[in-house]
């Protein structure tokens, strides 16, 4: 092809950084049609495309693409839901630099940027949402087989969809009271309106699959119940569980998890407290521990719960950053404060037992570790004070330990987490199958629905071959 | 949803629901809490699971701000948006001799299972209940099971006059005591616990930290307990009181003062005078 290719994605309407520090609305605005049709002319259309090999769930990109240029959008709509049912939600967090526009061919070009693949399937998916609406695969004849699947986050949603559109009877039993994962209680509004996540709960409920809410697998009911009367198990629970330094402070008024600020502000909407009845602390020098995705939006909400100052802390450097980068953009154009290199080493409080300031120490990376990155390393004698009223840690996750309590049969790795066969998501157990966070540790959304997707396959087959009747 | 099938005054301010809550009741024991959401603007709350009956429970609330207070003036077959449960740690249980339950206010009716079914176990069972008055001093005709039942009010109209630990420390002066619980007001459970310690006795209290998931994925209710940080809700709630960090807890407790003050004014201008309470 010998048409010249513009260097730049086509850029995506945004709220002003001023406006949108002021409210919860989503901050990316989406392409129009005619934005959609140019940003997919970009795309070389490859015979061999390196850009499916970086998506975890092999979608057909090229193909999408070209029914964009057709503006046959449906039909595209249609190509991207064959390999993921959520393609509203992935075009919006997929950390797409890491995956398919990391190996975009045109992304390797000298001064190119690679093609907007990640904002084309979100074009895709709201202009079908928009001008199709609810569009129902026909669905096979009920098998007799029952599968449960423990947690509503994207990784269970995938694999009851896929079940349920092979005909299996398929219940979700979710903890929290709206089923969606961290989709619905980590991912803030301005990133992932709820009324997306609520779409695609709709079109899983209308495929058939039953989803109970308020139900803590482990105490509500437990895993030998789910065993007795399941034919199959999906367990993708994910990894909620905030980890904290464990400084000594920690205890202070004004020291939260990012889970609990996210929690709050998102599951709950206390953003708009007193309308709804949760309530979350407004700080106004607030200090966010972590520099990964979930830092991002603990920093974020935070300034628009209406900090004046929100500074963002990490042990290591820019480069290390695990954040998506047009997160990071974002906060950056908003006005988050960076200070690279440092770590926090004591929570300072008054009399009555508030946060007035943090201490910290200055890092420099030294060799590499296990993770490949280089490893930080205190420098002596550089600790500094940071006046802060409010600190969040967002650190990292563990395992939700209720379930696996309950489950002591379950073989886990030495983190802690489910250990499976990678290429079928079975554990130990027969029957029981796991995938997403509660396998990996914290990951993304699109290796969690990419583990949902495997596991519905090996369920389907281990339930195929089953010669056994099914439960009743 | 989880209907309210039976709903009764025992105090003023305290109120005694059964709930529906199938999966709740079949599971629960003794020690074990919900979590309730009244509708869809509620905020979550924790409360004890003072019984359960073939598929309700029960549940004593005490208003103390705008959830409660209108949890409260619900009726009998209105409906609660969620109850999620049972949550927590059963009370650990067995046979181990004497055993003095001190309950305070509403904390009395957390003690109530985990003494009923102490009692089934075969343990001798002496029951302390404190209240401000004699009306605070609830549902003291249940536990006619108990060995021996010393009762505490502020003002003297009934029983001891004095607080739970003088009671307390008559019983531990007179009798050995094994094991001990204690379930109120977090300062009554403190003083409690000082005293135990000086007895060099085991006593579980049931923490009341503020929460919000209950499951152990939030944090927001993180105790000192021996020197470690645990979380109420998934390692406890019941913790040996005399490891607990009470003055760090009795501050986080006022977190959200202003902003539970502002929700209650701001319900109580809506509702006018809460009569039913
Ligand atoms: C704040 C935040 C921002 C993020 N941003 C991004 C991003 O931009 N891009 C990206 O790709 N990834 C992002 N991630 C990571 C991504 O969200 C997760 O990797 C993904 O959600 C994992 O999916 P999952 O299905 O394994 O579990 P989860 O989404 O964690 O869902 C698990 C569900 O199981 C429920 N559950 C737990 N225990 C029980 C039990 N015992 N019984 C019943 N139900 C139970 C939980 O309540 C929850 O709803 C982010 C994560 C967070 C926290
Ligand atoms: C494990 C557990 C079991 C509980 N069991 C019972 C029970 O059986 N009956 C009962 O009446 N109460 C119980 N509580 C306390 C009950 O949860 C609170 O009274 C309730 O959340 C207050 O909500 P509110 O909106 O009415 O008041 P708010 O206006 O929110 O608070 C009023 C006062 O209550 C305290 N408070 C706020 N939130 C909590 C909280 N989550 N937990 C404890 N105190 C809080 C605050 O310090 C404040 O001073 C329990 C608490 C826990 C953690
Ligand atoms: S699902 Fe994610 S990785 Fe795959 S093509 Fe879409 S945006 Fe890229
Ligand atoms: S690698 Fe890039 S240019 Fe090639 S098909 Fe994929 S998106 Fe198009
Ligand atoms: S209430 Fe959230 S971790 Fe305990």
């Amino acid at each position: 092809m010998a048409v010249k290719i513009q260097p730049n994605k086509t850029p995506m309407k945004e709220q002003e950084p001023e406006v949108r520090i002021k409210n919860f609305n989503e901050v990316a605005l989406g392409y129009t049609e005619e934005e959609a049709v140019k940003e997919a002319e970009r795309c070389l259309q490859c015979r061999v495309p390196m850009c499916v090999k970086g998506c975890p769930v092999q979608i057909d990109i090229p193909a999408f693409i070209r029914e964009i240029r057709n503006r046959n959008f449906e039909k595209a709509a249609e190509i991207i839901k064959r390999y993921n049912n959520l393609p509203a939600i992935c075009g919006r967090v997929c950390p797409q630099e890491n995956q398919c526009e990391a190996t975009c061919v045109v992304g390797k070009m000298k001064d190119h940027e690679p093609v907007a693949i990640g904002r084309l399937e979100r074009f895709v998916a709201d202009w079908e949402a928009e001008n199709v609406g609810l569009k129902l695969p026909k669905l096979p004849d009920k098998r007799p087989q029952k599968v449960a699947v423990i947690g509503a986050g994207p990784g269970g949603i995938t694999c009851a969809a896929d079940l349920a559109k092979m005909g299996y009877e398929v219940t979700i039993f979710e903890a929290f009271h709206e089923p969606g994962g961290v989709l619905i209680y980590g991912i803030p509004e301005f990133r992932l309106p709820k009324k997306i996540v609520k779409r695609e709960m709709d079109y899983i409920r209308a495929l058939g699959v039953n989803i109970v809410t308020d139900v803590v697998v482990g105490r509500s009911i437990t895993m030998q119940e789910i065993l007795d009367e399941y034919d199959a198990v999906y367990i993708g629970i994910g990894a909620g569980a905030p980890k904290f330094m464990g400084i000594p402070g920690t205890n202070l008024i004004g020291v939260f998890s990012a889970s609990e600020i996210l929690t709050r502000v998102n599951l709950m909407r206390a953003y708009d407290f007193p309308n709804y009845d949760t309530p979350v602390k407004k700080g106004s020098k607030v200090m966010v521990v972590g520099a990964g995705n979930v830092a991002m939006d603990a920093a974020r909400t935070a300034l628009r719960l209406g900090a004046k100052e929100v500074t963002i802390v990490y042990r290591r450097s820019e480069k290390e950053m695990p954040a998506r980068i047009e997160e990071y953009h974002h906060a950056l154009e908003e006005g988050i404060k960076f200070k690279w290199l440092t770590q926090p080493v004591r929570y300072i409080g008054d009399e009555n037992g508030k946060l007035v300031a943090v201490e910290c120490i200055k890092m420099e990376l030294g060799e590499p570790d296990a993770s490949g990155r280089r490893r930080p390393i205190p420098i002596e004698g550089s600790n500094f004070i940071m006046e802060v009223d409010m600190a969040i840690e967002a650190i990292g996750q563990g395992p939700q330990k209720i379930l696996l309590q309950n489950f002591p049969e379950l073989k886990l790795n030495k983190w802690g987490y489910i250990e499976v066969d990678p290429e079928t998501c079975a554990t130990n157990i027969p029957g029981v199958y796991a995938g997403g966070d509660i396998v990996t540790g914290a990951a993304t959304v699109i290796e969690a629905m990419g583990a949902g997707k495997r596991a519905a396959k090996a369920i389907h087959e281990y339930l195929s071959s089953k010669v056994i009747g099914h439960k009743t | 949803m989880f209907r309210i099938l039976k709903k009764r005054r025992l105090a003023y301010g305290t109120h005694d629901f059964w709930v529906e809550a199938p999966e709740v009741a079949q599971h629960a024991q003794p020690g074990q809490f919900v979590v309730v959401r009244i509708h869809q603007y509620g905020e979550r709350i924790p409360l004890t699971i003072a019984d359960s009956a073939d598929d309700a429970i029960r549940l004593v609330v005490k208003a103390v701000g705008k959830t409660t207070y209108e949890l409260c003036s619900l009726k009998e077959g209105d409906e609660l948006a969620d109850v999620v449960g049972p949550l927590g740690h059963p009370s650990e249980m067995g046979k181990f001799g004497h055993v003095m339950m001190v309950g305070g206010g509403v904390g009395i009716a957390a003690i109530y299972p985990i003494a009923k079914k102490l009692k089934d176990h075969g343990n001798r069972v002496t029951v302390i209940l404190g209240g401000r008055t004699a009306e605070q001093v609830i549902m003291r005709d249940e536990f006619r099971f108990a060995d021996r039942i010393l009762i505490t009010t502020d003002d003297g109209s009934l029983g001891i006059k004095g607080v739970v630990t003088d009671a307390m420390k008559k019983v531990l002066e007179e009798d050995t005591v094994d094991v001990a619980w204690a379930i109120g007001p977090t300062i009554m459970m403190k003083f409690c616990a000082l005293l135990a310690k000086e007895y060099a006795l085991k006593i579980w209290t049931s923490l009341n930290p503020i929460m919000v998931d209950g499951t152990g994925m939030c944090g927001a209710c993180r105790v000192t307990v021996g020197g470690e940080i645990k979380f109420a809700c998934v390692d406890g709630p019941e913790f040996d009181g005399r490891l607990v960090d009470w003055d760090e807890l009795l501050k986080r407790l006022t977190i959200y003062q202003k902003e539970e003050k502002e929700a209650l004014e701001k319900y109580l201008k809506k509702v006018g005078e809460p009569s039913w309470l």
